[in-house]
């Protein structure tokens, strides 16, 4: 595996960690179908948050929130749809929440979480 | 988040707007978006402060950031908005003391690297945000002398964003770079121009190193009419063969125009400057301006207009001085006729969607053209070929409105040999003719101290008629002409404006039959 990899795992792995800590229940993680790829769907109370986990190892080429970019926002969007019909279900709020880390070293991260940002 | 406030000002025409500028960060992803109808320029601006903000070290806020614009309808136009986003986003984010930017007034163009550059149109826009109470503007280095024409205002002149932000924080060099300069506002221009003499030889210009009036040999009679109009701020017409000296004559115009007094400097100054076409080291036009556009000009570059920014036309940039439309049958006749509103007017309307901008433009119209299109037609039959249909076709081109609304129309003979000779020891300078147009103006100035009014030019005809009628009796010539069909009724208000300049430069207290008779010589001029 090659190191933004690496980090990429250690992250969605921090990102599931963080989230589960602070209350939310997880459905899934690293759901795929045709369309991409779902880092993690959890439950907070009667929401669905479709999770997106970013990971950088420095701020070189901007925050890891700033990747998220509208093609990405549409993308998870789609995506969430999408695994609703797969699994069934229904819900009665649906979020996409992003999920920045940046490695602080020694294994550490730093986490920001913004919900709901689409 | 956080929210803070700053200030500038959207120009339209040369009226300034206040335009609040908001930066609001909430929690979100890293965006920015501005909002309030800005122009491409200005939608720009988005990428510009960042780089600048990124390159003067400080840190970009990595949230949402919503940047408005405020009176959202107003269109915004241009880059000057720049530093009061910038400085507006670093204090919502905390990194300026919101208190700070109280009574400031921001204007600039921020370049990558954090310089501020500098941008047109600041001197009415300061001169609005004086106007509506606030007391210090921060502006770019090279536009800090324009800045300080404004009085009563405090200009702080910054090289970079770091140093307007030190300003801001009171912590002047901390951030690195030369720290900003502060100086008081109507330093450079303290009241009257020059600032000592005596005021009517200050207001004379000095011996011109240029053209002077004195190099033009003969032509008395046109010499004469460039007074008049010089002094009442009346439309000429020349009409002559070409080397007879048109166009010698009317770039002298601008020798014996008087300078321009306070007000109407500045005006001058702020049309100048929206144009950007102000120099950089003499920041204030106290001489009238003398615009003489090519005929292949535009309507658009005559009287104003331009997609984007509007941009005022020539007649405005000669607001206060001398149009000169060299060949005028060359022009098109639209362009000509366009100028038919701003001459009864004084200024010019540009209507664009959502807005409506106004320049002032009272200047004095000089036309110059050929009697024919082969130009060897004046004097004793020299061989000109044009057929008199031809003849009549070219100098129709300058409408008959137009031309009625011209004051004088002089008639120049092509220069013979004897004048050429003799008259080198006799013709007067400029300076000489400059104080006595400044005496008949001051004369005409003080018979209409009270009014809105400083030229005979600028009379109404109502007003003229009940407040400042002629002589009795004396108008009686004009109004022979006017049964005759010679003249219109406008044409005998004009007449009467002529005449008391006349009377102005000869000292007398009111025109009488001779000032009149004379006037109507030369509005009748060319007879056509």
């Amino acid at each position: 595996m090659r190191a933004k990899d690496v980090l990429g795992k250690s992250g969605e792995q921090a990102a599931a960690d963080y989230l589960e800590s602070s209350g939310f229940r997880i459905l899934d993680r690293n759901w795929r179908c045709a369309g991409g790829e779902i880092d993690i769907v959890a439950v907070e109370r009667h929401a669905l948050v479709v999770c997106e986990v970013k990971s950088r190892s420095g701020t070189r080429y901007g925050s890891p929130l700033e990747a998220v970019g509208r093609a990405k926002q549409a993308r998870l969007r789609r995506l969430a749809v999408q695994w609703l019909n797969a699994h069934g279900v229904r819900f009665e709020q649906i979020r996409i929440d992003v999920i920045g880390l940046l490695y602080e070293g020694t294994g550490g991260f730093t986490i920001e979480h913004i919900r709901g940002v689409g | 988040m956080a929210l803070a406030r700053t200030h500038s000002v959207a120009l339209i025409g040369i009226t300034g707007h206040v335009v609040e500028v908001e930066a609001d960060i909430a929690n979100g992803l890293p965006a920015t978006i501005m909002v309030g109808l800005p122009d491409t320029a200005l939608r720009e601006a988005r990428d510009r402060i960042r780089a600048a903000i990124v390159n003067s070290n400080q840190t970009w806020p990595p949230h949402k950031i919503t940047v408005g614009l405020s009176p959202a309808s107003l269109p915004k136009r241009g880059s000057w908005f720049d530093l009061s986003i910038a400085v507006g986003v670093l204090a919502a984010a905390g990194q300026v003391p919101r208190a700070a930017l109280d009574g400031v007034m921001f204007f600039g163009e921020l370049g990558l690297d954090g310089r501020l550059r500098r941008v047109n149109g600041v001197l009415p826009a300061v001169a609005a945000a004086a106007q509506h109470g606030f007391d210090r503007v921060m502006v770019a280095e090279a536009n800090a002398a324009e800045a300080a024409l404004v009085p009563g205002v405090r200009v702080v002149a910054a090289p970079t964003l770091a140093a307007a932000l030190d300003w801001l924080c009171g912590t002047p060099g901390q951030r690195g770079g030369r720290p900003a300069a502060e100086c008081k506002g109507s330093q450079v221009f303290p009241g009257k121009i020059p600032p000592n003499g005596p005021a009517t030889s200050a207001l004379v210009p000095p011996v011109p190193a240029g053209p002077d009036l004195a190099e033009l040999l003969g032509q008395s009679l046109a010499r004469h009419g460039a007074e008049v109009c010089a002094a009442g701020g009346h439309h000429l017409s020349l009409l002559g063969p070409p080397g007879a000296g048109k166009t010698m004559l009317a770039e002298r115009i601008p020798t014996i125009l008087p300078r321009l007094d306070t007000a109407a400097a500045l005006e001058v100054t702020s049309i100048h400057s929206v144009a950007g076409t102000l120099p950089e080291q003499v920041p204030l036009l106290t001489d009238p301006p003398f615009l003489a556009p090519h005929h292949t000009a535009t309507k658009a570059a005559i009287v104003g207009g331009g997609s984007g920014i509007i941009r005022p036309g020539s007649a405005s940039l000669a607001h206060r001085g001398v149009l000169f439309l060299d060949e005028a049958p060359e022009f098109a006749r639209d362009v000509l006729d366009a100028l038919r509103q701003p001459l009864e007017a004084g200024e010019v309307v540009v209507a664009r969607s959502g807005v409506t901008a106004r320049f002032p433009a009272r200047f004095t119209l000089i036309l110059a053209a050929n009697p024919c299109p082969c130009a060897r037609a004046a004097g004793p039959a020299e061989g000109c070929s044009c057929s008199p249909s031809a003849r009549r076709r070219y100098l129709g081109r300058i409408s008959g409105p137009l031309l009625d609304r011209v004051d004088v129309k002089i008639e120049l003979e092509p220069i013979g040999r004897k004048e050429l000779l003799n008259d080198r020891s006799f013709t007067e300078s400029s300076q000489t003719v400059a104080l006595r147009v400044l005496q008949a103006r001051e004369r005409a100035a003080h018979r209409l101290r009270g009014t809105p009014w400083r030229l005979n030019a600028e009379v109404p005809g109502s007003e003229l008629r009940r407040t400042w009628p002629p002589e009795p009796g004396s108008l009686q010539v004009v109004e022979r002409s006017l049964e005759r069909g010679q003249i219109s009724a406008r044409g005998v208000v004009k007449v009467i404006r002529v005449a008391w300049t006349i009377a102005d430069l000869a000292g007398r207290a009111r025109p009488g039959r001779a000032d009149c008779a004379s006037a109507l010589g030369l509005w009748l001029g060319v007879q056509r």
